[in-house]
């Protein structure tokens, strides 16, 4: 995948980590050994089950597990949590373990040279029996602690190395890091193991756990710099999620659909484009969940399916609101033009809610995705992963060629913005905002189109109504300012006058 | 004291193999007295076996009998460290061993 005809001394191997391949552009380099350094609990014995996993799964190669670590049957225990049924390829020839984990209650007294000669032999016979493409190792910092000789111990993973390479075989070694942003790895390995690292983090990040991964060098071959936030899913393991190194390849539509709203698809000059995103932005209670009810609406009389990821709301409480707005969220479900997936942000960190999202998208094929609200999720996150988020889940959105609605909520009632709006508005197609508005001692309510891409829209602030059927957007505030400041004013009618003649020659449109 | 029954583990006939398996001969005859099973297993040629006997270092030594059950890896040139594996040594000399 990644210009094999410019670089044909180095080709890689997708390991079938969703993600993976897509930062390390096309896996790891193939027939070459790959370190993957992390610190405690930062998934490498999953990195290294995985990549064995996958290769039977998704390219039918055998693998070969050496575990210096724990032993065989803790791993088959452990990795069945993930969904894989080691044993199941065991006895189909797929897999083979090498154990090489310390013996409980084994004394051992070293008494004169030696070398790791028969885990060489082991391990070639496991790769000759099984056939097997690729060999998992975990972890290398065990074999250092169980020998005290540092320089045979290196000598002999050399050995090591150099046989797996003489087989042709794939294989990811791993090793311990005492920090997260220090040296490579603990017992200085990689210089004489491997020209290739890896490195997996987990770092706490405003009281949050984070994983990354990073491909710090390939040699001789091209790969996305940087960290890629990852996830563990419980029936998948390692899923990254690639971020920048997203293309933006996806197609821009002409193809207009309805907002579920007239009144607003006339705003944005004929309704949402078919794979845009739109954001709502409004403080509580303005009409956003409102906003979009009528969205799914507008699908469901298209004949169109939604998806509704609710953060804020039971799924009994929004079918409640919905009903009070004329639209039978119940009904739309029992025809299978609905789905409304209700979460508590907390549930689970922001890696776990997105790729559950990517999961409901691809099996529910909705036409339309909405949001409510995006802004839940700000709490589970730090700003900069929250981003990272939006970014990924947009663009996500934009290749299944679907409509987004996300909802983001003020943090004041008059005026003000979201961190939401601050950190995604330049990601989104279009953005709505829905704003109270005070006037001679009431609230009102008012509605703009702040932008849409790629259309001409209504730039003027309205004013609209909530009813039994729906949200009314009536006409603009003709004589007051600073709404979206926050500092509503009324401006006199004859100065509206005045200007409307200096700049608009066909006459004002009514006033309020 | 019950019979010895002794496995060691080479890699191919190395010098280092070749060492240990004149290393623990000598030894058996001066301390074991004839009471003893001496079987040399080149992993080479019987992979499995080493797979059996979690057997990673080469030469090792495996006191199979009597219990417990001792693994002690090197050529043997160090022959106080091979009577401690053995259990041959006076008590209280624990200095060579490691759990491993």
């Amino acid at each position: 995948m990644a210009e094999p005809a410019q670089r044909p001394s180095v080709t890689k191997s997708p390991t079938g980590i969703e993600g993976f391949d897509h930062i390390s552009l096309g896996g790891v380099p193939t027939g070459r050994t790959t370190l993957v350094s992390g610190s405690a609990g930062s998934a490498k014995t999953i990195f290294a089950a995985q990549f064995l996993a996958e290769g039977i799964r998704q390219y039918d190669q055998a693998g070969v597990f050496v575990t210096f670590e724990e032993s065989a049957a803790d791993i088959r225990a452990n990795v069945s949590s993930l969904g894989w049924d080691v044993a199941d390829w065991e006895a189909a020839g797929k897999w083979a373990f090498v154990d090489a984990a310390p013996q409980p209650g084994d004394e051992v007294v070293v008494s004169g040279a030696f070398d790791l000669g028969a885990l060489v032999v082991r391990v070639e016979a496991a790769v000759r029996r099984t056939g097997a493409a690729r060999v998992a190792i975990d972890s290398l910092g065990a074999v250092f602690s169980r020998f005290e000789n540092e320089v045979i111990v290196r000598a002999e993973l050399f050995r090591l190395a150099s046989a797996l390479k003489g087989m042709g075989v794939t294989s990811v070694m791993t090793a311990e890091r005492t920090s997260e942003y220090g040296e490579i790895s603990r017992h200085g390995v990689e210089e004489f193991v491997t020209d290739n690292v890896v490195i997996l983090r987990n770092v706490l990040e405003g009281e949050k756990r984070r994983r990354t991964v990073e491909v710090l060098k390939f040699r001789g071959t091209i790969h996305q710099k940087g960290e890629y936030p990852f996830t563990i899913m419980p029936d998948q393991g390692i899923v990254v999620i690639p971020l920048s190194a997203i293309e933006l390849d996806q197609r821009s539509s002409y193809t207009r659909i309805s907002s579920g709203n007239a009144e607003l698809d006339a705003m944005c000059g004929g309704g949402f484009f078919r794979d845009s995103v739109i954001l709502v932005s409004g403080a509580t209670g303005c009409g956003k969940t409102l906003t979009s009810t009528e969205f799914i609406g507008g699908g469901v009389d298209n004949g169109e399916r939604s998806l509704l990821m609710a953060f804020e709301e039971s799924r009994d409480q929004l079918s409640r609101n919905a009903s009070g707005w004329g639209r039978d969220f119940d009904r739309y479900e029992r025809e299978g033009l609905l789905k409304v997936v209700a979460l508590y942000p907390e549930s689970a960190g922001l890696e776990d809610h997105l790729i559950r999202i990517k999961r409901e998208i691809d099996s529910f094929k909705p036409n339309r995705v909405a949001v409510d609200s995006l802004s839940a999720l700000e709490r589970v996150s730090s700003i900069k992963g929250f981003r990272e988020f939006v970014i990924s889940l947009t663009s996500f959105i934009k290749h299944q060629e679907i409509a987004g609605l996300f909802t983001a909520t003020t943090n004041s009632l008059m005026g003000g913005e979201s961190v939401t709006e601050t950190h995604i508005s330049t990601i989104t197609d279009a953005i709505i905002l829905l704003r109270y508005v005070e006037l001679f001692g009431e609230m009102k309510r008012g509605l703009t189109v702040l932008k849409m891409r790629g259309s001409a829209h209504d730039k003027e602030i309205r004013a609209f109504t909530i009813d039994g059927t729906g949200m009314h957007i009536g006409a603009a505030f003709r004589n007051v300012t600073g709404i979206l400041a926050g500092h509503p004013r009324h401006v006199p009618s004859a100065e509206i006058e005045r200007l409307d003649q200096l700049f608009r020659p066909e006459g004002p449109r009514g006033g309020d | 004291m019950g019979k010895y029954l002794l496995k060691l583990y080479i890699t191919g006939r190395t010098p280092q193999g070749n060492r240990a398996i004149a290393n623990l001969q000598r030894i058996c005859q001066a301390e074991l007295d004839g009471q003893y099973e001496m079987e040399v297993i080149d992993v080479i040629e019987d992979p499995q076996a080493a797979e059996d006997a979690r057997i990673i270092a080469t030469p090792t030594l495996i006191k199979a009998l009597p219990p417990p059950l001792r693994r002690i890896i090197g050529d043997l040139s160090n022959k106080e460290k091979v009577l401690i594996g053995l259990d041959l040594s006076s008590p209280g000399d624990e200095e060579g061993h490691r759990r491993g």
